[in-house]
């Protein structure tokens, strides 16, 4: 064990505490007045606009369908993205050559690093305002996360049983789906799921953009200032969280 | 002689698949899912103005200051909001620790003030990340206005409620006997923390607070599309405008910036391991 504190490590705190001061100047946050009567008062104002959340039948029947419609497009986002994803996971693992590699990891980069909501308001441009938009957003971008995780599983397979079916004659095809798929199909599967958790959460935001589900109707809400109305759709989402949590911890746990 | 049976998983295979295509037809219907719509003329026409106007990027030398600044901008927010964030996520997860709890030595479950505690401190966490950052910037905006607050405040409080969760967790999953011994021997919960845990738990913890980092960098780029500030805000408004040159320029400042994130955050990652 050392003994004392390195000159490095002193470094780096103090480099650390310089950001973090420099980002609170830059950006010349109000933090002392929020502490202030007045703000204080406005805020607790705002805040009791939201109670008692709205909870007549019309409403909440709307409320389900919207996390209906969230849940769907996660779902179908997730499927979409796994096909494409496995579809260039496989070039990018450097299967097909070293230029399709490239082009393949190129695509990957570019897919996950355009943020979903970003992915979003320019599907709303191109399919038009709804849920058909926000899916293809969370599915570009998740083809992005998950073609990666998915090579980096290929590459870490061991190619003994895709080899030996090779060495006998077996097609391409067959030597994927029997030497190859079976080992990976696990990790792959479990990447899916958990991006899919990810991809519900996600879902309930774009609508902010236009992109349908449970975020349109918070924005609506937002927008008209039926704050009752938003705080259901928030308790919703928080709802959903929460059980899309519950569940996946369940899950884990059952199956470790 | 009929054929051999080639693979005797086929068939619940072929089954499985069937149902799963019978169960994607509501998902289908649910999503508006119509690929036509990505060819229909005015859409087409909306995407090739706005993607036409990409070439060339916007190189305006006050835009680009602006531009400048929105990254600049971007980047203090997503590290103000995770210093933010650490007022919350520390006590929270200390309090959710198993590890340190004095009452659970020896055998039993343990005092019910301890579990009520922990689990209080579960549940505001749970509760602070299970609403999305963008819905309480959303939020904030109405109260504190457009600007960067609201986005530091959202970021503050979403990755609070993550981080605190996840400190707890490592803390938990941690060799516990160290800090049991100390315990057992008299000393306070701080030296136990302090001697017990973090020493095994620091490397992992400052990771994963890098690693979130990263993650907030992101999502503060994001935030802007609900009025808070940096980047997104700057992309909002060309967006509505459907500029495209300037939309070009911001999209490769985004990459640029999420991929030198990346970058710094595995590099210091790598120094730590």
């Amino acid at each position: 064990m050392r003994a004392g504190i390195s000159l490095g490590a002193l470094l780096a705190v103090a480099l650390l505490l310089a950001a973090v001061g420099a980002s609170f100047a830059f950006l010349d946050m109000p933090l002392g007045a929020l502490f202030t009567g007045s703000a204080a008062n406005e805020a607790a104002d705002f805040v009791k606009r939201f109670f008692p959340p709205d909870t007549s039948v019309d409403f909440l029947a709307k409320v389900a369908w919207a996390a209906l419609e969230t849940l769907a497009i996660s779902l179908l986002s997730t499927l979409l993205a796994v096909l494409l994803a496995a579809g260039l996971a496989l070039p990018a693992a450097g299967r097909q050559g070293w230029l399709a590699g490239q082009v393949a990891r190129f695509s990957l980069n570019l897919l996950r690093s355009v943020p979903e909501l970003v992915w979003a308001t320019l599907m709303v441009l191109a399919a038009g305002l709804g849920p058909f938009a926000g899916t293809l957003a969370l599915a570009l971008h998740t083809t992005g996360v998950l073609g990666r995780l998915f090579a980096e599983a290929l590459e870490n397979t061991p190619a003994a049983p895709a080899e030996a079916l090779v060495s006998s004659g077996a097609p391409a095809l067959a030597t994927f789906l029997y030497g190859t798929l079976p080992l990976v199909a696990p990790q792959w599967l479990a990447y899916a799921l958990y991006r899919w958790e990810m991809n519900i959460r996600m879902a309930a935001i774009l609508g902010f953009v236009g992109a349908g589900g449970l975020g349109a109707q918070l924005y609506y809400s937002l927008s008209l200032f039926h704050e009752a109305e938003a705080s259901t759709v928030i308790l919703a989402m928080l709802m959903m969280a929460v059980v899309v949590d519950g569940v996946s911890a369940w899950l884990r746990r059952t199956s470790a | 002689m009929s054929t051999p049976v080639r693979d005797p998983e086929a068939l619940p295979r072929l089954g499985w698949t069937l149902l799963a295509l019978v169960l994607l037809w509501p998902l289908l219907r649910l999503t508006d899912f119509r690929p036509a719509a990505l060819f229909e003329a005015g859409n087409l026409q909306a995407m090739g103005h706005f993607l036409g106007g990409f070439l060339p990027p916007e190189t305006a030398p006050e835009f680009l200051a602006m531009l400048a600044r929105a990254t600049v901008e971007t980047l203090a927010m997503a590290t103000a909001g995770i210093a933010l964030s650490m007022l919350l996520a520390v006590p929270l997860g200390l309090l959710m620790t198993r590890s340190l709890s004095i009452s659970r030595l020896g055998p039993g479950r343990g005092g019910w003030v301890g579990q009520i505690l922990r689990g209080l401190a579960r549940g505001v966490l749970a509760v602070l990340r299970g609403v999305p950052e963008l819905v309480w910037a959303l939020l904030f905006v109405r109260v504190f206005g457009l600007g960067a607050a609201a986005g530091v405040l959202a970021l503050g409080i979403t990755y609070g409620g993550m981080l605190g969760k996840v400190y707890g967790e490592i803390l938990e999953s941690t060799d516990a006997r160290p800090a049991r011994i100390l315990l057992e021997a008299g000393s306070g919960r701080l030296a136990a923390l302090c001697y017990g845990l973090l020493p095994n738990a620091a490397q992992e913890l400052v990771s994963y607070t890098v690693y979130r980092w990263e993650c907030a960098v992101r999502a503060s780029v994001v935030m802007g599309f609900v009025g808070a500030g940096g980047l997104g805000q700057l992309m909002d408004q060309s967006m509505k405008m459907l500029n495209g040159g300037e939309a070009a320029s911001i999209l490769a400042t985004f990459l640029v910036l999420v991929l030198a994130a990346d970058g710094l955050s595995g590099f210091l990652r790598r120094r730590l391991a």
